[in-house]
């Protein structure tokens, strides 16, 4: 009896025990005068070339900051979706990073207004960013006359990927300039016996819709779309929407991403895609991270069809979140992040063009020459689908609506429930 | 000394446990649900609303289409691994060669996590067809069956009934591990006895093993029915979170963390977990009784 007792007691106290280990920790960090003081970097750049590009920013980092120690918080997983749900828990729980990578726009407009980031005017002011970066941005990305992210790099949305030869095949002598000339084309394609337009999976196709919203309304039309007397509901969005229609139904089955779609037309089995420019690299680079094409001979661009003259931006950028534990080390990120040399260095590896205009043109080759130049001269037009133009409730709420559409091609009910979506956005 | 104490007290622990982070957990998932905190980041409490965002997720036609998903997604899947792991076990029954073998090889699928089976499967299904396809619709063209190639999990209608093949693929070993100790608790004596009274072989199954085997059946009906109901993993390894293979997981995922609406989130998590009860609750109310009986 005495020693089943003994025991009893020995288990349950070690159970109790283990409870409170749990709650215990943490308690270590953020000590120690004379070590490096850490600066907790949060992004979701680990696939090949952006994890390059960030290494080489981390290296100019080191070598100006000798006080700080880089530490590298970056958790996998393509546009972010994984490190934006650890994102919110660390910052609802008041912990955040030191800074964290957010797309710049109204995607960080929840953690603006609920006041958990800084304003970067005072840096912005410091560095004269406001001359480096062209107006239309910060415009852009300016919420009440504030700044809360420093863009590190630009990705175009609206490009029209094409395979030349299957063009050729088909009779088809250039990529369409208009809509209704790529809806012409996209039949003779389909005359030709070959994939029209290969598509991925659902949010592939909220990227084609903003091309097509885009190239459909014209640039002002489009960016008024998100202002705050928006009309969703006029005749001119319902023609865009039809013409979304029309050139779905030409699309070819849904591959599981963006890269087999972009692949088919490598391959020569589809003539267009349209995706954003981190496209380029996937055809480009050699066999291990790409398909090692040829451009202009085996693949080639355009703007997307109705958009020439305007620039469908979307952009990484860096905040400095409010009661970050080392504020002085964030700031000396952000300020290599706003660099020329920051941004220099990153943007060659990961396939994008530095935000800022006075970039060291010679860098940027074959199609990265061609975006640098149409972002200089270029309108700007903000991407939904990568979090420019509309924050994150009404962006799930277009996707949701892109997603029931596909399965009953309604397009009044989509139109409505894109009135709806803009409607209860809160934004 | 009383003698039930040093027992409570060797469970105490555990019992705590899942107090606080099964049950305390749960509460306040309710508690969440009948509130109007539809923005994750900011900090406001969220008022009291009763039942409305309950009875307000019907009218979003997502909803009712993950709803619809889930249960063609359970009635083919808990059908399909039932029938096939009775069928299996059935076979098993008579005593074949390397038996052992063969339940090995049945089991073995269950070793594998969902993830990796619906990553698999994802290839195998893929929806290309024509001389695109790969995966099982390549498979059916070799062998001239291309009538056979369809979408899979794509198709509008029945897509969700292609995402239970891997599921039914996982699971019906399993099913047939407990048919089959099922099968082999019917006494010996009783089959023959009702050989002698003259049944015939298919009538002993009919009228004397099939009945015996219900509690077993139960049994697997919960086990397949609870992990059909919040069926998550497999369908994210599958196709993403996509509207067309939609199920109230993956609806519940986005509404957290895609447009930031907890209220939301914890209402379908509510309905999850209210309609995983209705197929466990009876099932411990018949356990105790049977329990109380004996």
């Amino acid at each position: 009896m005495r020693r089943r007792w003994m025991a009893a007691v020995a288990v349950s106290v070690a159970g109790l025990l283990t409870l409170s280990a749990c709650g215990g920790g943490d308690k270590q960090e953020g000590g120690g005068g004379q070590a490096a003081k850490k600066v907790e970097v949060f992004s979701w750049w680990t696939g090949p070339g952006e994890a390059d590009g960030l290494k080489a920013m981390r290296e100019i980092f080191a070598k100006q900051n000798p006080n700080f120690e880089f530490f590298d918080a970056a958790v996998a997983g393509g546009s972010g979706d994984q490190a934006r749900a650890l994102l919110s828990s660390k910052l609802q729980a008041n912990q955040p990073p030191d800074t964290f990578q957010g797309h710049a726009g109204a995607e960080l407009q929840g953690y603006i207004k609920s006041g958990k980031l800084e304003s970067l005017n005072f840096l912005y002011d410091e560095l004269k960013l406001k001359e480096v970066f062209p107006q239309q941005l910060i415009d852009q990305i300016s919420v009440q006359g504030q700044v809360y992210s420093v863009p590190v790099n630009i990705h175009r949305s609206n490009v029209l990927w094409f395979n030349p030869s299957v063009l050729k095949d088909a009779g088809i002598d250039g990529a369409p300039k208009t809509i209704e000339e790529f809806i012409t084309d996209l039949d003779k394609v389909k005359k030709a016996g070959k994939i029209p337009l290969s598509i991925g999976s659902q949010w592939t196709l909220v990227h084609l819709l903003e091309s097509v919203l885009l190239g459909s309304l014209g640039t002002d039309a489009y960016n008024a779309l998100w202002t705050a007397n928006a009309d969703w509901s006029n005749a001119n969005v319902t023609k865009a929407l039809e013409n979304f229609k029309t050139i779905l139904s030409y699309a070819g089955s849904p591959q599981d991403d963006w890269q087999p779609a972009a692949k088919q037309v490598a391959d020569g089995e589809a003539a267009f895609n349209i995706m954003g420019d981190w496209a380029y690299g996937y055809f480009h680079n050699p066999p291990e991270g790409g398909l090692g094409k040829e451009s202009h001979k085996d693949f080639d661009w355009a703007a997307s069809p109705g958009t020439d003259g305007t620039f469908m931006w979307l952009s990484d950028s860096f905040t400095l979140p409010k009661g970050a534990p080392n504020r002085d080390g964030a700031i000396a990120w952000l300020k290599v992040a706003a660099s020329k040399e920051g941004q220099d260095a990153f943007n060659p590896l990961k396939g994008s063009i530095p935000a800022r205009k006075d970039a060291d043109q010679s860098l940027y080759k074959d199609y990265l020459s061609w975006d640098l130049e149409q972002w200089a001269n270029d309108k700007l037009a903000g991407s939904i689908q990568h979090g420019v133009v509309a924050n994150d409730q009404w962006r799930q709420a277009i996707t949701d609506a892109v997603g029931l559409f596909q399965q009953d091609n309604d397009v009044a009910k989509f139109q409505q429930a894109l009135v709806a979506a803009a409607k209860n956005s809160g934004q | 000394m009383r003698r039930w104490l040093p027992g409570l007290l060797l469970v105490s622990p555990s019992i705590i446990l899942i107090a606080v982070f099964v049950y305390g957990l749960l509460g306040w998932n309710f508690k969440l649900a009948m509130t109007d905190k539809h923005d994750e980041i900011a900090e406001i409490p969220g008022n009291f609303v009763g039942l409305e965002n309950f009875t307000g997720i019907w009218s979003e036609e997502r909803w009712g289409l993950s709803v619809r998903h889930a249960i063609v997604f359970t009635l083919v899947f808990v059908g399909g691994a039932l029938v096939l792991g009775w069928f299996l076990a059935f076979l098993m029954e008579k005593g074949i060669r390397a038996e052992s073998g063969f339940r090995a090889v049945y089991l073995f699928p269950m070793a594998v996590s969902f993830i990796a089976t619906g990553v698999v499967w994802r290839w195998l299904m893929n929806s290309a067809t024509g001389e695109h396809a790969v995966g099982l619709n390549r498979l059916f063209h070799y062998v001239g069956l291309d009538f056979l190639q369809w979408q899979w999990f794509r198709d509008p209608d029945w897509g969700m009934a292609a995402m239970a093949i891997p599921a039914i693929w996982q699971m019906s070993g399993y099913i047939m591990a407990l048919f089959l100790a099922g099968f082999r608790g019917v006494p010996e004596e009783l089959r023959e006895a009702a050989r002698v009274d003259g049944c015939s072989e298919w009538g002993v199954y009919r009228h004397v093993v099939l009945p015996m085997l219900r509690p077993v059946t139960l049994s697997a009906l919960i086990i397949l029915g609870h992990i059909s109901l919040k069926v998550f993993d497999l369908v994210v390894a599958v196709s993403g979170k996509q509207i067309i293979t939609d199920v109230p997981a993956t609806f519940m995922w986005t509404a957290v963390y895609d447009s930031h609406d907890p209220a939301k989130g914890a209402t379908i998590a509510s309905y999850i977990v209210l309609s995983v009860a209705v197929f466990v609750v009876p099932y411990l109310i018949w356990d105790a009784r049977k329990g109380k009986r004996s």
